[in-house]
């Protein structure tokens, strides 16, 4: 036996999988509970977001996966050879080219287009999770909108930093009522969430979870009026493309404390590179491309 | 059962409900849309659309309620042999099936709980035509507005002012499909 299903998973799993899918967009921001299978990958390693991938492909599908950012981790190149060999997709590492983007903790800097679906693997799908553990009862808090806590956390964060210090995993409000946890995106990217023209999918695999905002819905951070919500990043451009409105790596790169800011976002970076932008390491950057690669 | 309860599934399973699905999670995800759902050959009145949707969603974990004319002989065992979905009673349902007068009353259907808005009913409602015009739509998954012919506006008003809970729609017509989530919010132009 050589063949595989059509994207790998048996029909009937896949037509549950599509079933919490369209709840999900019915109720965005919800979390619909799914019968989560097994995966050839360990927990962890996105497989919620292999599986919200496999149910929502189709052959004409330009499929590109990134990790942080990145197209050339091993998790990206993993997941992408996967869909490769048992859906028989095309790949890409184009954002603009790609027509589902599995995504592991960011969100393209590319702008996103209404042909696109983007797939996030999700660790932790319930915010309120660590401030209470029974999922009884954040289930109660979700059903009566009861979202206290979740500011006392940020008021408490405020006291003790002098600012809201939580950087990634930012709760958000969708449409105004359920608090989401958008998966572990810097907080960077949370303006990115709203009015989006793409479908977003949430998939967290071991806690069988699936969440979703249809194209254009108003996602907001949760904040204060005296402190409201910053989307930040280092305070720096990149050092191989120049890009100074992209999100970035801090990279040590050798003994004595020399380090470079680089951008997440590989593809985006790349493109500004070709396109003949230059950052003030880039000299270092055929080097550093071939490091990676 | 009648041979012809056989024919009419896809011609090729597990990609033509990939395909199928993403038509229905495109129209779900973007209320108003119209798309195109081929792909089955079911037996009357039920129509392509809606055969397409029922292949691609149901199996035996899904009850199915057939409201009115499609409560039919040739239906049931149609949507038996191709996805062994049990058929119930609009109480029990899970996708229920048929013209807008059929289904109703809507209050018989589930609308999910407090802690569980997703179990609730999907309903899919056969047109005689859709359009996009008529009723104004605006939510999730719009832009700004979105027109659809709508059978009328203020159940699904009631309905919306439900959310969370409350029921979904697909509605279809010929091989075109639309949906109307409870997110978003009807008005009368």
């Amino acid at each position: 036996m050589t063949e595989y299903n059509f994207a790998y998973l048996d029909e009937q799993t896949k037509r549950m999988i599509r079933r919490a899918i369209l709840k999900g967009l019915a109720v965005p921001g919800y979390q619909v509970p799914f019968a989560s299978r097994e995966m050839p990958m360990p927990y962890g390693w996105g497989t919620g977001g292999v599986q919200v991938s496999a149910a929502t492909l189709v052959p004409e599908d330009r499929f590109k996966v990134i990790d942080q950012g990145a197209d050339d981790t091993t998790n990206a190149v993993s997941i992408r050879k996967f869909f490769e060999r048992t859906a028989g997709v095309e790949t890409t590492e184009h954002t603009a080219e790609a027509s589902v983007i599995q995504t592991r903790h960011r969100i393209p800097e590319t702008p996103l287009s209404e042909d696109q679906i983007l797939v996030y693997q999700v660790p932790i799908p319930e915010p309120l999770r660590f401030l209470e553990p029974r999922e009884t009862e954040t289930r109660k808090m979700h059903s009566l909108e009861e979202y206290g806590l979740m500011h006392v956390k940020l008021y408490e964060d405020i006291s003790q930093h002098g600012a809201i210090a939580t950087s990634y995993a930012y709760p958000v409000k969708v449409e105004g009522r359920y608090v989401m946890d958008p998966s572990p995106i810097p907080k960077f990217d949370n303006p990115k969430l709203s009015d989006c023209p793409a479908i977003q999918l949430f998939g967290a695999g071991r806690e069988q979870r699936i969440y979703a905002l249809p194209p254009y819905t108003r996602v907001v951070s949760l904040d204060f009026e005296d402190y409201p919500f910053e989307a930040s990043k280092a305070d720096h451009a990149c050092d191989l493309c120049g890009a100074g409105d992209s999100y970035l790596d801090e990279v040590i790169t050798d003994d004595q404390g020399g380090r470079i800011f680089v951008c997440s976002d590989t593809d985006y970076c790349r493109g500004r590179r070709e396109a003949g932008h230059v950052g003030t390491q880039a000299q270092d950057a055929p080097m550093m491309t071939e490091a990676r690669a | 059962m009648q041979a012809e309860a056989l024919d009419g599934g896809f011609a090729d399973g597990p990609i033509d409900a990939a395909r199928a699905f993403r038509a229905a999670m495109s129209a779900m995800a973007r209320p108003g849309r119209i798309e195109r759902l081929a792909g089955a050959a079911p037996p009357a009145p039920l129509s392509r659309a809606a055969g397409a949707l029922i292949l691609t969603l149901c199996d035996p974990e899904t009850p199915v309620h057939l409201a009115g004319a499609h409560d039919a002989a040739a239906l049931r065992d149609w949507i038996t042999f191709h996805t062994g979905a049990p058929l119930v009673g609009a109480e029990d349902a899970m996708f229920a099936i048929g013209d807008w007068d059929a289904l109703q009353p809507l209050d018989a259907y589930r609308v999910g709980t407090s802690d569980y808005p997703d179990r609730a009913a999907t309903l899919i409602v056969e047109m005689p035509a859709l359009a996009a015009q008529g009723a104004r739509l605006t939510g999730p998954g719009i832009k700004e507005s979105a027109h659809l012919s709508l059978p009328e506006t203020a159940a699904f008003r009631r309905n919306a002012a439900q959310f969370p809970l409350g029921l979904d729609f697909f509605l279809t017509c010929g091989d075109q499909v639309a949906a109307l989530p409870r997110s978003t919010c009807v008005e009368d132009i």
